[in-house]
């Protein structure tokens, strides 16, 4: 309950601080300060200090599972916000508004992780998109970014419609919206439950761009601001999973045999149409965004075996995932090119931002040592353990084989071709913050339980 | 009046909503189908509302709150369609500054 109320503060404080403060660098450091404050906050919280006890009814639930993840989610914003927080005054003159949304989209993050009623799944998702498709658009004067942000804002909100018909029609059949329904009313799995849920499982689909319902995804983040795509790629996207995760496995957990197969399917398609096309990509920024459907498509694995171990795997496979590509994208909207050829010769003249950077990238790959690695492994442990599943992992593999062409391809750039300057020069403390990153992914990989222990602490 | 028939009703708006947004090239259209398709949720909700209700009461439930929250979930719903018509009209008139049409035809320059 911490986190909750003191981002929707933050986000009212980040308004004001726009009209009273007039430098950009108090904006930015009171956004610093108000993140370090929020997981300052949520750590506390799950060490048992509670600030605010509200009576929700049973509507949310701050368990470890939910606190942890919230605990990523800060770290994350926290790293974004240092590595990135200057290219995002550079994206319009209203700053300050920026960092608000953010902040408030920190806040839908926490009442998704933590839902116990499919009331608090919607606004906690409509909370997280409303100031997307703001940020998506927030570049005015540029035509790809109006395009971007009319396209997301449409395709959101018709999948917002199929989630609330979903909602209603579960609703009809359960007559509660609580996730975790009363053991004493048993429900049989009837005709308005299983469209119920099949609607909501295509509008979760669709909110993490999984296969069949991705096609917004390349175009929304190449026309986005570079900063605000990485934050809807990585954040965004991990807190979704969480609400996708929580609500199969808590509401629709009886129904198991209804769903499974359809995941099985549309992870297989993810997985398939995320690498094969990202392949082809000839923007580092384009590549990124299929590479970021590919990611989703082993992040589904967890929803498929829906077991302990996948759900570790998903704590570990969201940290991994949201350092790695924050990291990328941060040097990305450093670069004046976004094609591969920008990258040439990065390492002659910035060998630290290389290494960091190819660290990164073997992480996405799942190289071993890296957290990328770790979390792979974790999801295809947990995914083998499901009976009659070895044809999905020797599939899962197979596209990990895949990908590792089109990362290694901006490594090869990096090292084994000459290029002219084409960056706008990194500071100091962008370089630490990146090896911080660097290391930060390396540790998790050797030792995961650095993290896990907190789950049952 | 039988629940059936708000059922229904309310599933031939929503369709009415999901083939206009599928098939219509104007952004306020799509729009303003999507609100059709949030207002037919709503009408289902209610109806499941009243039919819990009386449900609960036939079953001996006297204090007669059952359903109430299906209700309560339609305002809720009021609310964030009032947003999302704030941000989204804001969208469509931005776009509109730039290459003075409403057309999603022209939504194709992302492709390449």
């Amino acid at each position: 309950m911490n986190a909750l109320i003191i981002s929707a503060i933050l986000g009212v404080v980040m308004m004001f601080s726009g009209i009273l403060l007039k430098q950009k660098t108090a904006v930015r450091n009171v956004a610093i300060g108000g993140i370090i404050i929020l997981l300052l906050a949520n750590i506390l919280e799950m060490g048992g200090t509670v600030f605010f006890t509200i009576d929700s009814r049973g509507m949310i639930a701050f368990d470890q599972f939910a606190l942890l993840f919230n605990t990523i989610v800060f770290v994350s914003t926290l790293l974004y916000l240092l590595l990135s927080a200057k290219e995002i005054e550079k994206v319009g003159v209203n700053y300050a508004d920026y960092f608000a949304l953010i902040f408030f989209i920190l806040c839908g993050i926490t009442l998704v992780s933590s839902f116990k009623s499919l009331l608090i799944l919607f606004l906690g998702i409509e909370i997280i998109s409303i100031p997307l498709y703001i940020l998506t658009g927030s570049d005015k004067r540029n035509l790809k970014s109006n395009e971007a942000s009319l396209k997301y804002f449409l395709l959101g909100v018709f999948s917002t419609g199929l989630m609330l018909m979903g909602i209603a029609l579960v609703y009809g059949a359960r007559g509660t919206f609580l996730t975790v329904p009363d053991p004493l009313v048993t429900v049989v799995p009837n005709a308005l439950l299983i469209t119920g849920m099949s609607l909501l499982l295509f509008s979760m689909a669709f909110k993490v761009s999984a296969a069949p319902f991705h096609f917004w995804t390349p175009d929304v983040y190449d026309g986005a601001p570079t900063v605000f795509t990485s934050f809807m790629a990585t954040i965004v996207k991990a807190a979704v999973f969480i609400a996708f995760i929580r609500l199969f496995d808590d509401a629709f957990e009886g129904l198991q045999p209804q769903w499974r197969l359809w995941i099985a399917v549309i992870t297989a398609i993810t997985l398939f149409v995320g690498n094969i096309t990202a392949v082809f990509q000839q923007s580092v920024k384009r590549m990124l965004a299929y590479s970021s459907i590919a990611q989703a498509g082993f992040m589904l694995l967890s929803l498929y075996a829906m077991n302990t171990e996948a759900k570790e795997g998903l704590l570990i496979y969201a940290a991994a995932y949201c350092l790695a590509t924050i990291g990328i994208f941060a040097v990305l909207a450093k670069m004046n090119d976004y094609t591969f050829d920008g990258f040439n010769g990065l390492a002659r003249r910035e060998p630290l931002i290389a290494a960091t950077l190819t660290i990164l990238l073997l992480s996405l790959a799942g190289i071993p040592l890296t957290a990328g690695f770790l979390a792979k492994f974790y999801m295809l442990k947990a995914t083998i353990a499901t009976p009659n599943s070895l044809w999905l992992v020797i599939f899962a593999v197979l596209m990990a084989a895949v990908s590792v062409y089109y990362y290694f391809r901006v490594i090869q750039a990096m090292y084994f071709k000459e290029g002219n300057d084409a960056t706008t020069g990194f500071s100091p403390f962008f370089k630490w913050t990146m090896v911080l990153m660097a290391s930060l992914v390396i540790l998790l990989g050797l030792f995961p339980d650095l993290l896990l222990n907190w789950l049952y602490f | 009046m039988p629940i059936n028939y708000y059922i229904f009703l309310s599933i031939a708006l929503f369709s009415i909503g999901i083939v206009g947004v599928l098939t219509r090239r104007n952004a306020i259209i799509i729009f303003m189908c999507v609100e059709l398709m949030l207002n037919a949720v709503n009408l289902m909700l209610v109806a499941f509302s009243k039919m819990h209700y009386k449900a609960a009461l036939l079953a001996g439930d006297v204090n007669g709150t059952a359903g109430t929250d299906g209700q309560l979930f339609v305002f809720f719903i009021m609310v964030v369609a009032a947003a999302e018509v704030t941000v989204g009209l804001a969208i469509i008139v931005m776009m509109y500054r730039n290459i003075h049409s409403v057309d999603v035809n022209f939504l194709n320059r992302l492709k390449h």
